[in-house]
């Protein structure tokens, strides 16, 4: 029963569907290079972008709420890692962008758990404020814009093996997140938001230091990606962090995490993470148009959570 | 009196959206070189008409307590498909705006009929519908292009009797064909009933799925009307994405800075109208201001951002924290 509970449906679907993809591709393509360790471990390197954003969206969504900041603080991550190594030290460059993302995730959290506006559009009005701010800087200042030999270390280089360095840092953050949820009582808070915040904050938890805390998880592991994105192409560009919110979110909820929150669990977003990686690929391997690959994307998003994502009926 | 009071309360939201707006818009004209005149508020009409019926098409949903994050892109792929078919002699151009309007409602009862059959969420559904409405625009306009009927065009883009900006006036129509009778009808209030209180709606008899089915393919409706708008103005057809996400952010704005909550429930599509005028104008200002270009995004912002924070200003006057939580 425990080992039923723990891996739900969802993840087992899920998980089924990425082996269905690959299956189907390989017979229609005529090539078994779609099982091949190569292909896998080159998918699993670039979903570690993904991943690392969906953990922090994922965290957020756990309470209920929203993050639409991700896009551009996926950015400033980039922009401000590789800025910081031209201003002072190339060592200070990661740690300066996880710093901005922290700040902005900051600045999200008591928005929303201060002022109370809804985070969808509070976290929208962040957005573009760090967009402006990026704008001033790149127009300004012509800042450094390449990316340190850490982050290409972090993001492209190889150390165990054949194994993508990026693939352990995904680890560690979800290592991170996992302990956090399961054994803190910060995990246990996050959950019981998530179902009431009311009964939560009259069992005396402050639950507005638990939403800040989760924002600044989200703001820090966007930047991380950001970072690490960087490292991957060599730049900090402009809007890089935009290919990103939609996937995390759909990554979050196909892995069957309630979007209203109070319910998922990190096993169900790394499944989510990979399908959605995988199914990207497979449409560009098989070269379909973007349009194809929209309307692909929105129709297994919808039929998949009609699957096992419904909710319940209104009933009083 | 007290009849009045009770409308000034249940219309603050409103009401203080078009106080700012006036403000602000006396500001830019008093600031602009030319003053107030047919072309000018005619230019800025026909991009805040836009915008505003992009608003109202976000409001009907979110006062059901859902949310439409597919509005943009309807109104990209009725865009692009209005590029297509409204065109012609006037009779075809008129088959053509009646396509465009049955394209877009199509799109809204689809949302409508996965959020309301299919039980999943609205955003996350929207969120996916809204990728398929940008592929169906990808593929009927790869690239830019197409026409649109130009004498009718010319007409929809500028003014009636050389004074009034057209486009003002089918916003007029809109509201008061369409928004009013639906506010007014079982429907309507069924909208804000589920929004209100979905349990008690339903328990009071409340027929709550067909109402969030029309507020969904009301949504559409107008979304096609903002479409049609955007092919008048442009001359062309373009699936452009970001065009599409910047449409669902600034409705989304449009709506709260209008007063109506994102919790469902309250609100009038009135306020998004000027919430979308406030919203533009934010822009103009700019301009006459001379604002230099690498300082516009992040004004714009900072402006958005607050404009959005004085709502929290309803948090200082609670009594009892635990009325933070609802």
């Amino acid at each position: 029963m425990g080992m039923l509970r723990a891996v739900d449906k969802s993840v087992i679907i899920a998980w089924g569907f990425v082996v269905l993809l690959l299956a189907t591709a390989s017979i229609v393509l005529q090539t078994g290079s779609f099982f091949s360790s190569q292909y896998l471990l080159q998918q699993l390197q670039i979903a570690t972008f993904l991943g690392i954003v969906a953990s922090g969206a994922m965290v957020v969504i756990l309470l209920g709420h929203i993050d639409l900041s991700i896009p551009w603080i996926v950015t400033v991550g980039g922009m401000m890692s590789t800025a910081a190594a031209g201003w002072w030290d190339p060592a200070l460059a990661v740690p300066f962008g996880l710093l901005a993302g922290l700040a902005f995730g900051v600045l999200n959290g008591v928005g929303v758990a201060f002022l109370r506006i809804p985070s969808m559009i509070f976290t929208l009005g962040v957005n573009t404020v760090a967009q402006g701010l990026m704008v001033l800087h790149t127009g300004g200042f012509a800042p450094q814009d390449h990316a340190t030999d850490l982050m290409h270390f972090l993001a492209v280089g190889r150390t165990v093996g054949n194994i993508p360095n990026a693939v352990f840092v995904w680890v560690l953050v979800g290592l991170l997140i996992v302990f956090m949820l399961r054994y803190t009582p910060l995990g246990r808070y996050i959950y019981a938001i998530g179902n009431k915040e009311g009964a939560t904050y009259l069992s005396g938890v402050d639950t507005r230091l638990v939403i800040i805390g989760c924002f600044a998880i989200s703001g820090v592991c966007s930047a991380l990606a950001g970072i690490m994105l960087a490292g991957h192409t060599t730049k900090a560009y402009q809007a890089m962090g935009d290919p990103f919110l939609l996937p995390a979110i759909a990554a979050v909820v196909l892995g069957g995490t309630n979007i209203l929150g109070g319910r998922g669990t990190y096993a169900g977003t790394i499944a989510g993470v990979i399908l959605i990686t995988i199914l990207q690929s497979i449409l560009a391997v098989m070269q379909m148009p973007e349009a194809g690959r929209q309307v692909i994307f929105g129709v297994v998003i919808v039929v998949m959570l009609l699957v096992y994502g419904r909710g319940q009926r209104v009933q009083g | 009196m007290k009849d009045t009071r009770l409308w000034l309360a249940q219309n603050y939201g409103p009401l203080l959206a078009f106080i700012v707006f006036a403000l602000m818009f006396y500001t830019f004209i008093a600031r602009h070189p030319v003053g107030l005149t047919v072309p000018v508020a005619t230019t800025a009409a026909n991009k805040a008409v836009l915008l505003a019926l992009i608003g109202m098409a976000q409001t009907v949903p979110v006062l059901t307590g859902g949310l439409d994050l597919s509005v943009g892109f309807m109104v990209v792929m009725t865009n692009t498909v209005a590029s297509v078919i409204v065109v012609g002699s006037p009779l075809q151009t008129a088959l053509g705006v009646i396509g465009v309007l049955a394209v877009g409602m199509t799109a809204g009862f689809i949302n409508g009929a996965i959020v309301v059959y299919g039980r999943l969420q609205p955003i996350i559904t929207t969120l996916a519908t809204g990728a398929v409405y940008f592929g169906i625009a990808l593929f009927i306009r790869p690239i830019p292009g197409g026409t649109v009927n130009y004498d009718f065009a010319d007409f929809m883009t500028f003014t009636v009797f050389e004074t009034i900006p057209t486009t003002l006036v089918l916003l007029l129509i809109v509201v008061v064909f369409i928004w009013i009778p639906f506010r007014r009808s079982t429907l309507g209030r069924g909208c804000y009933a589920a929004g209100s209180a979905e349990g008690a709606a339903y328990l009071s008899g409340v027929n709550i799925d067909r109402s969030k089915l029309a507020a969904y393919t009301m949504s559409g409706l107008l979304c096609a009307i903002a479409g049609l708008v955007l092919t008048f103005i442009t001359g062309s057809g373009e699936a452009s994405g970001p065009q599409g996400a910047t449409f669902t952010l600034a409705s989304i704005a449009a709506v709260v800075i209008g007063g109506t909550s994102l919790y469902g429930g309250t609100g009038t599509a009135i306020g998004s109208i000027f919430g979308a005028f406030i919203l533009r104008t934010i822009d103009d200002l700019l301009f006459v201001f001379d604002l230099p270009p690498l300082w516009q995004p992040l004004f714009q912002g900072v402006v958005l951002l607050t404009a959005v924070s004085l709502g929290a200003f309803a948090v200082i006057r609670i009594r009892n924290r635990l009325d933070l939580f609802q």
